[in-house]
Formats: structure tokens, sequence, C-alpha cells
């Protein structure tokens, strides 16, 4: 038996090409370019009208790495109308610290909210007191965004901001997975912590809202202990505590900026 | 929405072994698909759970967090997670996201069963 040869078997060039792309396509997961690359521990430069600290050299924590119960946290809201998914994404990325709760600082990197980008924070805990912290972008897409907190951060997990079609609007949501970072914050997240993060999030939400030609919606909250234990194993974690630090750092201002005077006039 | 792309298929290799085959995309949406599938793996004499990921095509954050629910329900239930056939991309998601602290990840199934004594 023979084999055909000749320029009837000869493979066009197209599809050589077209062949090739696909094997690139299989070999290259379309996620790639939207996941932060792999960082160990965070690097940061100062920004304006943030303090700044409790950020650089930290390490991210996750769910796993968390102290307190397991909460997911849900905070939905329908918008009427025109807007897309990817229109609601695409503002809340530009506008994102636009949409805080006034008294609350976020101070993100030029770029906007790309993946690996890490964002100051300012946060307001009453008394005049600031929790300095941050944020860094995990994941983002046309149609969701997600952020994971730092060591010392009120909790450990990350935040999930989406849209999607829901029946002639679109529906935006924040979503939270998330545990206290240390006995600590569990105990402030238990006496009033949980509730102002709810405050937190539908004010955000009615912001976004509002920009979006929304001035009624309502955010909708759902609640879900995914896991009651505590993981004691993780106390430690209270070293890192950045409301600590920040009341250090608010108490030491006036001191460390009284060296910096005598220093520069000897 | 569209329904999610994935399968899982649940392999019992020991008696107290189970592997699940995750093949497509792994996002919140498939969570009834994974729950389903740990429901059929992890009976009471499952002690270790392996998922392998050689067939993962697409995984964003919701899948990552999906994942976490179902290592808190392994964990209640004092089974191991371990996986493998993670390629060199999911690897490093899995190490940024810290999930593999609580996910052991092995090159193979042959180094993943190994453990368990398989």
């Amino acid at each position: 038996m023979t084999e055909a040869v000749g320029p009837e078997r000869a493979i066009p060039a197209e599809q050589i090409e077209l062949s090739v792309r696909e094997a690139d396509s299989a070999a290259t997961p379309r996620d790639v370019g939207r996941w932060a690359a792999k960082v160990d521990r965070l690097d940061v430069q100062q920004r304006d009208g943030v303090r700044g600290t409790n950020v650089a050299g930290r390490r991210l924590t996750g769910p796993v790495q968390g102290f307190g119960k397991m909460w997911q946290k849900t905070y939905r809201m329908e918008l009427p109308g025109e807007v897309t998914p990817q229109q609601a994404i695409a503002t809340w990325k530009t506008h994102f610290p636009e949409f805080w709760p006034e008294g609350n600082r976020f101070a993100g990197a030029l770029t906007g909210i790309s993946p690996g980008d890490v964002a100051l924070l300012d946060l307001a805990i009453g008394g005049g007191v600031k929790l300095s912290t941050g944020v860094f972008v995990l994941y983002a897409d046309e149609e969701s965004f997600t952020l994971m907190t730092p060591q010392g951060h009120m909790f450990a997990g990350w935040i999930t901001f989406s849209a999607e079609r829901s029946g002639s609007g679109t529906a935006v949501q924040a979503q939270v997975l998330m545990r206290a970072n240390d006995p600590l914050y569990e105990l402030g997240m238990t006496f009033g912590g949980h509730r102002k993060e709810d405050v937190f999030w539908a004010q955000t939400l009615t912001a976004l809202g509002r920009y979006l030609g929304t001035d009624d919606a309502t955010v909708t909250t759902r609640t879900v202990c995914v896991d009651s234990k505590r993981q004691w194993r993780h106390a430690g974690n209270v070293w890192h505590n950045s409301m600590i630090r920040s009341l250090l750092q608010t108490v030491a201002t006036p001191v460390t900026a009284l060296r910096r005077r005598v220093r520069s006039t000897s | 929405m569209d329904g999610p792309v994935v399968t899982m298929q649940v392999r019992h290799v020991a008696d107290t072994v189970a592997v699940v085959d995750i093949k497509g995309e792994v996002t919140a949406g498939c969570e009834p698909v994974l729950m389903s599938a740990y429901e059929e793996a992890g009976g009471p004499g499952t002690s270790r759970l392996v998922l392998n990921f050689a067939g993962l095509e697409y995984m964003n954050s919701g899948g990552i967090g999906m994942l976490v629910t179902l290592l808190v329900r392994a964990n209640r239930q004092r089974q191991q997670l371990a996986a493998y056939g993670l390629s060199e991309h999911y690897r490093e998601i899995f190490e940024l996201t810290r999930l593999d602290e609580a996910i052991t990840i092995y090159d193979d199934e042959a180094s993943a069963l190994a453990v368990a004594g398989a």
C-alpha cells in the first residue's frame, strides 16, 4: 500500500496558522492576565492623601489564614435600564474611591484597578483615628474584580465586585468572603463591626447606583456563616494588627514630627 | 446567566480515597456541580479527597472562593484535601491566594495517592 503524496496532500498555510493558534489558545488559559502575578510580600510606594503604613512588606491573607468565623456576605442591587454589566464594572473600577462613604480614603495605583495593583487605605474607625491598611487587586476582568487583604487588615479574605444581567436590567454586587484576622478584630466585628461593614458596602453600592442614574435602588444583604469555628492557631495574627499600629502611629505622630524638625535644624 | 461549563467525575480509588476529575471552567457558577461531586465522593468513610485539575481550562476568583467553601466542608468532616494536575499558571494562583497552605499540591495522581497509601 502506498501513501499518496503530491500537491493534493499539502496543508494550506492558513490551516497551519489556524492549528498553531488553536494550540496556543489550548496551552494558554484565557484567565491569564486577569490574575495578578504571584507576590510573596507587598511592595508599594507612599501616596498622597493617606498615611500609607502597615502595607509594604506584608503578606496577603486569605480566609485560610484568618482567625475568626468565616462569613460570606453578599450586598446586591438591581439597576433597571440599559447599563450593561461591563459598563457597570468599568465605572466601578474607574471611580472606585469616589463611591466610598465619607471619611474613608482609597489611594489606588495610577493604573486604576488592574491585577497586581496595591491600594493604600485610611479607614475611619471613630474618635478621629484612621486605620491605615491596604488591599491588593487579585483578579480583574470586564465583569468583575477582586481585592485581597494583607496581614493586619480587619479581615483576611477577599471582596469580589461583579455585575451580571438580571431580568431587563443589571445586578451589581459586592461579595465578601472573610474571617476576622485576629481575636481583637473578631471581638470588634462581633460588637458592631459587621453592622458597620454592612452599612459601608450598602452606601458604596447606593453611590454607584446614583452615579449610574438610579436614585432609589435597594441594596439587599445576605449573610451566611460558612464556618462557625475559630482558628486559634492564627491568634498570633494580632502581632500585625493594623488598628493597634495605627493608634500607636497616631499617638507617635507629634513625637516623630518633632524629631524630624530637630534633625533638620541640627 | 449561562450554565456552568464544567464536569466533575468521581472515582473511588480506595476505601478511604476519592478522586474528582475536574474538566472545564471553575467559577462560582459551578458550585452545585462541585458540591454534588463532593456528596458523591465525600461519604463518611472517605478521609482524603483528591482534586484532579488536569482538565482545568479557566478559573476566576469566584472559583477560588468556592474551593475555600469546599475546604471548610471537608475540614468539618475531618477529611484532607489534595490537588494535582495544576498547570504552572494555576499552581501560582493557589500560591498567591495561599490556598496551597490548606490544599496540598502534588505533581501527579501517583504522588497524591501514595501519601494516602492508596
